[in-house]
């Protein structure tokens, strides 16, 4: 499989038309018309703000955009996973079609192809299975790629999320659906069936660090989807950075969000979300 | 592809002289809030087409390279952002031998060759004056650099907050830069200190050839929580203040300093708008530089240069 092209973006805030805002258990996807966009690499991201009404919440809030995964990609349509954790995503969660939505994108380097001859298991966890949805499709446009699918979330409600990708097996924290425990158990069970992978992941920051751990120890690769508070998105603020193996630190925002297990010394908490 | 858009330095009518140099408008960046290589990267050709300032002042270059400060390095506030970025760069070696080659081509590619290459500003920043006059030194012997922004004000370093405070080493430093060049010298000015005017005097005193205007606001937020566990959010401590939170603070510095001294006057903070660049003009800046906005809007700078010239 030939690697998956990254276009540059526009360079210019785009005005969206929302279609619709649909339930999802506890989250909403987020359907916007966008013709225009490049086609992103899976893993690609876009800084979004509400056209209306941008600030003016809860302490004044929000101001900055905010940086979602390109959750999938349909002719003529974006879509993005949104989980309401703060002023931001509140905001964006009340938008109904026909609203406006500005977006700068895609943004950012995405996942590349499996190996030759390794199937992909795709490790998801909470809102974190979004970019891991455009993954599952680029990858069964493939088609000879054989794909697993691993999701993790808190209960139900949220577990419903995981119908944005299919074929899916799904751990529960509390037991509600599917496996009671821990994704990575579910990870360890398919890599001692067959370790010949590439591991894709993204999900909360304990979570990616317990996914590269087993990865490193095990010596299978893993791409990483991290996600780090950022001011810009496109390497201006140097608010994302976040420490590499060997001293010094990458921005999530140019040199990932998508970076390799290898590149890492760690995941830290404080990649964790800015809401 | 579409025909590039209509830039606003094809109008003289809002072309300005600045320290010598011809700028296209009078809206250019705040140190520390573009990385144009990057950015290329993310936009890619569409970037130098339609680059938005017309100057290009780079961020904080220092002697040495420094990783920056450990996260959290943002904050968001109302209307506004606490940065404790720690001025991560490559140090001046690995700034003069791999960025300013790529920033040289990239600002000089533009479309247009008869508008001449965008002005390179170099932001530099030492802890003492011989630290600073090493940097100036060398980015004198550079054809590629315009001009040299000195950062005597950066709130997250604790080099740079005392020389920009204190008019005595201000004018001592600047003096130890004007015998190193005769490139354009600006001086960054800080906020964090009782009397603003009485530091620009001392920068003009010591050489400086304009003087910038406002860097961010010494600010912190604390880690959520309850109770005295609490400590500091940003991993740097405390951080600077930007946004439009400043915009009124910023017009009262910028005014009052462009009233004490002869030299231009850069003026910046929480523009947004062209209403807010014309108020920094009115108040007397020359130039007004647009930062935290372009976070927001990459192409920001460009919008309210366009507005100022519809205005003119």
């Amino acid at each position: 499989m030939s690697e998956w092209a990254a276009a540059p973006a526009p360079f210019v805030r785009r005005l969206l038309t929302v279609l619709g805002v649909d339930e999802l258990g506890a989250y909403r996807v987020l359907r916007v018309a966008d013709v225009e966009t490049p086609e992103p690499q899976p893993g690609q991201f876009a800084m979004l703000a509400a056209a209306e009404r941008w600030g003016g919440g809860e302490d004044e809030r929000p101001y900055l955009p905010r940086a979602f995964s390109i959750a999938r990609r349909r002719i003529g349509e974006s879509h993005f996973l949104l989980e309401d954790v703060g002023p931001g995503t509140r905001r964006l969660c009340e938008l109904r079609e026909g609203d406006g939505l500005w977006a700068l994108g895609p943004l950012g380097k995405g996942f590349s192809p499996p190996p030759p001859r390794h199937r992909a298991i795709l490790v998801g966890g909470g809102v974190g299975i979004a970019p891991l949805a455009i993954l599952q499709d680029a990858l069964e446009a493939g088609a000879e790629t054989d794909v697993t699918v691993l999701l993790g979330f808190r209960d139900g409600a949220r577990a419903r999320g995981s119908s944005l990708l299919h074929g899916a097996q799904v751990a529960t924290d509390d037991g509600s659906v599917g496996h009671h425990g821990l994704l990575t158990e579910l990870l360890s069970k398919e890599l001692y069936r067959d370790s010949r992978a590439q591991v894709y992941a993204c999900g909360p920051a304990p979570m990616l660090e317990a996914v590269r751990a087993m990865c490193t120890t095990r010596d299978v690769p893993a791409q990483l989807a991290l996600e780090a508070g950022m001011a810009c998105g496109f390497g201006a603020c140097y608010g994302c950075a976040v420490p590499k193996r060997g001293g010094g630190y990458v921005r999530v925002c140019v040199d990932g969000p998508v970076i390799d297990a290898s590149e890492l010394e760690g995941v830290s908490e404080h990649a964790g979300a800015a809401a | 592809m579409s025909p590039p858009a209509a830039r606003p330095g094809a109008d003289a009518a809002v072309a300005i002289e600045f320290c010598g140099l011809t700028l296209a408008h009078p809206v250019i960046n705040g140190s520390g809030t573009f990385d144009a290589i990057a950015a290329r990267r993310a936009f890619g050709a569409a970037l130098v087409r339609d680059f938005p300032f017309a100057a290009f002042v780079s961020k904080t270059i220092t002697l040495a390279p420094r990783a920056g400060n450990p996260a959290p390095r943002l904050w968001e506030t109302a209307g506004g952002l606490i940065n404790s970025i720690g001025l991560p760069n490559k140090g001046l070696d690995g700034y003069l031998a791999e960025d300013l080659p790529q920033l040289a081509e990239l600002l000089g590619a533009r479309a247009d060759a008869a508008e001449g290459p965008v002005p390179l500003i170099t932001n530099v920043m030492g802890s003492s004056a011989q630290e600073f006059s090493a940097l100036v030194t060398a980015c004198d012997e550079r054809a590629e650099i315009a001009a040299i922004e000195l950062n005597v004000s950066c709130p997250n370093v604790a080099t740079g907050l005392d020389i920009g405070a204190d008019p005595r080493q201000l004018a001592q430093v600047v003096g130890a830069c004007r015998t190193a060049t005769r490139k354009p010298l600006i001086v960054k000015l800080t906020p964090n200190t009782a009397d603003v005017p009485a530091c620009a005097l001392a920068a003009q005193e010591g050489g400086a050839d304009a003087v910038s205007l406002i860097n961010t606001l010494r600010a912190m937020a604390l880690a959520p929580g309850a109770g005295g566990e609490r400590g500091p959010w940003l991993g740097g401590g405390t951080g600077g203040l930007s946004g439009p939170a400043i915009r009124a603070v910023a017009l009262a510095q910028v005014s009052a300093v462009a009233a004490r001294v002869a030299i231009p006057v850069v003026g910046m903070g929480g523009v947004q708008r062209v209403a807010h660049a014309r108020d920094l003009l009115d108040a007397g800046a020359t130039l007004v530089a647009v930062g935290t906005e372009t976070f927001r809007d990459p192409v920001a700078a460009m919008r309210i240069a366009e507005d100022l010239r519809a205005q003119s």
